[in-house]
């Protein structure tokens, strides 16, 4: 699923060098549940971009459904990130004018999908994500969960090999926190591979492993002893409905 | 992402922005209207000079005396008086080259019957002039053969002349009696009005016989112009160059010397015109135009601005799959939107505008197919011109860098 071999990332500042990442490796089988962690400045933030293939290492192999993709670059990977890869973001990122239908859509839209289909499909991600009467509304029109989960089901709806989450409860209450993490564990449960990056050990409980990163290198890898199991009230309602 | 998923897209963004986006427009809006309305209104000013060229009477020529040159004193162009009642004889003799010759003795004169009185001029010429100048009577006839030779005391008003007389222009006046300088004239015709008005309109003046003018009014044989029209527009040159060979033989002009006087082709005179009010047209549209490039410059502006302003809704399209490609004709779309959709309403507004001023100016405006098509074609490639940088700059945006722009 995902292999990374001896990734290296190194920023040029000036004269000095500084390697965000300096010789990665880390393997990522099919339906795994991984939490990274670390201390801001460890590298974390480097490796959910390129895992996201959003950035290139400087050095280094990244296999992606078998395929080197650490040497790709600019409207390719723009291809690979639209089929593989789903992004949850801290700050939501859905576009403000758009309903949540239109945000959950766009990956469909990129992919040359019709529209009929697009629509389907969309419906059914939002649904399960427990928004299915929700559907025509804007992103202020949602709380801070429910925008989440909205970006959840824009994440899915291209049936991805990895979903990313890049803080995915940053910004929210433990409430609705936990709704998200009840999500992600269905969505895990259903056959998907999550890999979410956060600094809470609590959210980390939910997930099965956690990889530790410290100073560019990984430092623990572990896997999780007892997994928390999320309530999400919503979601059991959102789906009876 | 296909095309017209892409215009959806625009539309929508435009859509959001509705007061910006209108805002944006109006710069083209105007430039386009501007220029649609100018070329109409210039080649409505083309025609209307044209046909009134053309009204001064059908295939015209226009002899008038050189320049009198006493002492070195250069009394200008028609100041001497060389032209006589033999060289319009002998214009006439040219035979059918020429169809008709008219020649012009004019005075300026006080025109009373009864009460009413009124100041005009008074133009001699002889029965070439009704044919020359295609004048066609209201009331009773045109001066005769017989009238010139006879030196008759009569008259033809212009409907003008009788209104200023009688309070009405369509008053029966013929065969009423007219002092002219406290000479009597018979009034013998009344022509229609032309509609021509201001510096020597054809409506109001008088025409009487030159024999007369000349003895009763002028004092002197003097002959001011004379006109000639020939037999078609193809012989207009023909006949040209033999009253120039017939004046200088008549007026013993030695080879290698410079004509006493003037021969004027409408033809001439036509392109001359045109051309002047073809450049005016080509003044107007070229200013026109230039409002039509700070439009333009406009739409950069508000693209870029778009552009930042929406640096993060590019990184999150960048993010889930948007390529270059999808962004930049995103951006490109809008841009082209913007300046059509204003092209359009220009043209509408130009038409509109012009249409108006030239009912305000009584002229024909003409709108050419050629200038609307033009001016969509300009305000469209504008949009691409101007909306392919800020479109570029859009699409080269790194998606991490834009995600985190705030």
């Amino acid at each position: 699923m995902i292999d990374l071999k001896g990734i290296k990332k190194i920023y040029a500042n000036g004269d000095i060098q500084v390697a965000a990442l300096d010789g990665v490796s880390l393997h990522v089988g099919s339906n795994e549940f991984v939490a990274i962690m670390g201390p801001s400045g460890s590298g974390k933030s480097t490796m959910m971009n390129i895992l996201g293939c959003l950035d290139t290492p400087t050095e280094g192999e990244y296999y992606l459904d078998g395929t080197d993709v650490a040497k790709v670059s600019g409207d390719d990977l723009a291809v690979i990130r639209n089929s593989k890869i789903g992004f949850v973001f801290q700050g939501f990122n859905l576009l403000a004018r758009t309903t949540a239908l239109e945000n959950v859509e766009l990956p469909l839209l990129y992919a040359g999908i019709g529209s009929k289909d697009r629509r389907a499909r969309a419906v059914a991600a939002l649904e399960s994500v427990g928004l299915g009467d929700r559907v025509h509304h804007r992103p202020k029109e949602l709380s801070g969960g429910q925008q989440q989960r909205v970006a959840i089901a824009r994440a899915l709806v291209s049936n991805p090999s990895i979903i990313l989450a890049d803080e995915p409860t940053g910004n929210l209450d433990s409430r609705s926190s936990e709704e998200v993490m009840a999500i992600f564990q269905r969505l895990h449960a259903a056959g998907n591979t999550i890999v979410i990056v956060t600094h809470e050990s609590e959210i980390a409980e939910f997930t099965q492993r956690i990889v530790r990163f410290r100073d560019g290198h990984i430092e623990l890898d572990e896997k999780v002893e007892n997994q928390r199991k999320a309530q999400a009230q919503v979601l059991e309602e959102g789906v009876a409905k | 992402m296909n095309f017209l998923e892409s215009i959806r897209v625009s539309l929508r963004a435009l859509r959001a922005n509705k007061l910006r986006s209108s805002l944006t427009m109006l710069g083209i809006i105007i430039g386009v209207a501007a220029v649609i309305a100018m070329v109409g209104i210039g080649n409505g000013a083309t025609a209307s000079i044209t046909s009134q060229i053309q009204g001064m009477g059908s295939n015209l020529l226009t002899i008038s005396p050189g320049q009198s040159n006493s002492g070195g004193v250069n009394g200008g162009s028609g100041s001497s008086n060389t032209l006589t009642m033999e060289d319009v004889d002998k214009i006439k003799a040219l035979g059918p080259v020429v169809k008709a010759v008219a020649p012009i003795a004019s005075s300026n004169a006080q025109v009373v019957l009864g009460s009413g009185n009124t100041s005009t001029s008074i133009n001699g010429t002889t029965e070439g002039y009704e044919v020359i100048k295609n004048v066609t009577l209201a009331r009773g006839r045109f001066i005769t053969k017989a009238d010139v030779d006879s030196s008759a005391r009569v008259v033809v008003l212009g409907p003008t002349v009788v209104e200023n007389l009688l309070g009405d222009a369509n008053a029966n006046i013929a065969g009423e009696k007219i002092k002219i300088n406290n000479v009597p004239f018979q009034v013998i015709g009344v022509t229609t009005a032309t509609g021509s008005t201001g510096f020597q309109s054809s409506d109001d003046m008088i025409t009487a016989p030159i024999s007369t003018v000349q003895a009763r009014l002028l004092g002197r044989k003097t002959v001011r112009s004379i006109m000639a029209s020939a037999a078609s527009k193809t012989q207009m040159q023909t006949a040209q160059d033999q009253i120039t060979a017939v004046l200088r033989k008549s007026h013993k002009i030695l080879e290698g010397k410079d004509n006493d006087f003037r021969v004027q082709n409408q033809a001439d005179m036509l392109a001359t015109m045109t051309s002047v009010t073809q450049t005016l047209t080509m003044l107007l549209g070229g200013i026109a135009g230039i409002s039509l490039l700070v439009g333009g410059i406009g739409i950069m502006n508000i693209m870029l601005v778009s552009v930042t302003e929406r640096t993060r809704e590019i990184g999150i399209r960048k993010a889930i799959g948007a390529k270059g490609k999808d962004i930049l004709l995103q951006f490109l779309i809008e841009a082209v939107v913007l300046s059509a959709l204003g092209g359009g309403i220009g043209i509408a507004l130009g038409y509109g505008g012009s249409s108006l001023a030239g009912k305000a100016l009584a002229m024909d405006t003409s709108i050419s197919v050629s200038s609307v098509l033009m001016a969509f074609g300009f305000s469209a490639a504008i949009g691409i011109i101007f909306g392919v940088f800020p479109a570029r700059k859009a699409a080269a945006m790194d998606p991490i860098d834009a995600l985190r722009y705030e």
